[in-house]
């Protein structure tokens, strides 16, 4: 109990006196963080519309394939990056394991299917509500794509939301490929880490409460992103 | 613009699961005023109107427009298809797809707005419309890019009375102006009211067709007399 008052304490501190270490770490989880989830859109959501609207041998096997890679421990897909990102390993020349890029690319391999998977869910729900109307206006698949992703845009922002959160609370994966090195690869959840193995309880915590505030911040602003929007001038 | 019309369908066979669902069918359709199909239920009308229009699969035999036109041609579901958007971008979204320059779009759409009455709702979130504004705004949006062809699956199954005049009354105008309406109904009224000829099917097959003044008040089959008599007919 005292842990956590104190805890609550520094956070206090930490944020109050604009602690600049804290804010380059927030800074920098932020920043690796909204890159990878940008970059998991990208690919994530064409990808989902992609396999509800296309018909193909292997779709099922596909989807299926997605909702595994869901489940890939974070661990894991930290030590396959680091292999191929090291100087001995195919992608050694990059000179990338120890950067944020390295901790961007981890998170994008986390996150990418669950993002898919999820706006895969959603696009397909709406394909069968669209369906006969979107064949009948004689839409090429380009078009029925666009027009799903478009309305289907609230439904897709909840799938970027939940791959926000797996993303920024990632320690594993990062702590192998980034290497928690300070000023460079430090974020908050590895710094959380480093401190609770330094016995240093009430900065672990107060990092941690700066860590689910944020979090929250991100995710409040995005969802009322989606909320507030209005109907519309068309 | 080149006429699509005559249209004539040799032998056709709709089968779903080993099951036939129409056919053999074999009709030849002129260019003229509407072609009201009618018939119980599960007889195939909606199935022979989607084969028609080119969004259902045939099994065996020939559908063939004198010029096929895919986009010259619209379909009204009978539970209207609305998108999640405005009401006035449900109606842009067609001109959209064609790449109808902006001006082009805004002024269609105005006159189309007011011509089903719907200028208050223009930016109300469609899916909000009760059952007979969604319809006419199906409707509007199956017409907005003046179809030489407009298929209509019972468009006025679960409306009032008084949506029901409206609709019929756009309908009427809009076969004046040259649109060849292809309709499948369950009220004998508004067949008698739109009709040019009528198509009677029964259990998959065109029982009996023919002008409507005439197969209205002559019905040479014993099933169409007893249909029109209101008896369950199989
Ligand atoms: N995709 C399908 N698969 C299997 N049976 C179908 C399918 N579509 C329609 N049917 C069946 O075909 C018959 C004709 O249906 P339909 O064309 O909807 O008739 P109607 O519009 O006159 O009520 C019905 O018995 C229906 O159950
Ligand atoms: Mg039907």
């Amino acid at each position: 109990m005292n842990d956590i008052l104190q805890g609550l304490s520094a956070a206090f501190w930490l944020v109050v006196s604009l602690d600049s270490e804290l804010i380059d770490i927030s800074l920098r989880s932020l920043r690796v963080t909204l890159t990878a989830l940008v970059i998991s859109c990208i690919i994530a959501v064409p990808l989902g519309a992609y396999l509800a609207v296309q018909r193909f041998r292997y779709r099922r096997l596909v989807i299926a394939g997605i909702n595994a890679l869901m489940g890939l421990p974070p661990v894991v897909v930290g030590l396959v990056v680091y292999l191929l990102l090291s100087r001995s390993g195919p992608f050694g020349v990059f000179g990338l394991l120890f950067t944020p890029t390295a901790m961007i690319i981890a998170q994008v391999i986390i996150i990418t299917p669950l993002i898919a998977s999820i706006a895969h869910q959603a696009i397909r729900e709406l394909w069968a509500e669209y369906h006969d109307l979107l064949i009948s206006l004689n839409t090429t698949k380009w078009q029925r794509i666009k027009t799903l992703i478009w309305d289907g845009r609230r439904n897709l922002l909840t799938a970027a939301l939940a791959g926000f959160g797996r993303a920024i609370g990632e320690v594993g994966a990062i702590m192998i490929v980034g290497g928690n090195i300070d000023n460079v690869t430090r974020v908050l959840t590895t710094a959380i880490a480093l401190e609770t193995g330094k016995g240093d309880f009430a900065l672990a915590l107060g990092l941690g409460f700066v860590l689910i505030g944020l979090s929250m911040i991100v995710s409040i602003t995005i969802h009322s992103l989606s909320r507030t929007e209005r109907e519309g001038r068309w | 613009m080149t006429q699509m019309l005559p249209l004539t369908l040799t032998d056709v066979v709709v089968r779903r699961r080993g099951k036939r669902i129409i056919g053999p069918v074999t009709h030849r359709l002129e260019q003229g005023p509407p072609t009201i199909v009618i018939g119980p239920n599960g007889s195939g009308k909606t199935t022979l109107l989607r084969v028609i229009h080119g969004i259902e699969r045939i099994s065996t035999g020939q559908v063939n427009w004198t010029h096929d036109a895919p986009d010259q041609q619209a379909f009204v579901f009978q539970n209207p298809i609305v998108l999640r958007r405005t009401v006035a971008e449900n109606l842009a979204y067609p001109l959209r797809l064609a790449g109808v320059d902006k001006a082009e779009i805004i002024s269609r759409v105005t006159t189309w707005l007011a011509r089903i009455g719907l200028d208050a709702l223009a930016n109300t979130a469609a899916t909000r419309l009760s059952g007979g504004e969604r319809q006419k705004l199906a409707i509007a949006r199956a017409l907005i890019r003046t179809p030489q062809v407009l298929f209509l699956d019972e468009p006025c199954a679960n409306l009032d009375g008084h949506t029901t005049r409206e609709i019929e009354a756009l309908l009427s105008e809009t076969a004046t102006a040259g649109t060849r309406l292809i309709m499948a109904t369950h009220n004998m009224g508004q067949a008698r009211r739109l009709a040019g000829d009528v198509i009677f099917m029964l259990n998959g097959k065109i029982h009996e067709s023919g002008a409507a003044n005439y197969i209205m008040n002559t019905p040479q089959t014993s099933e169409l007399k007893s249909f029109f008599q209101g008896d369950i007919v199989t």
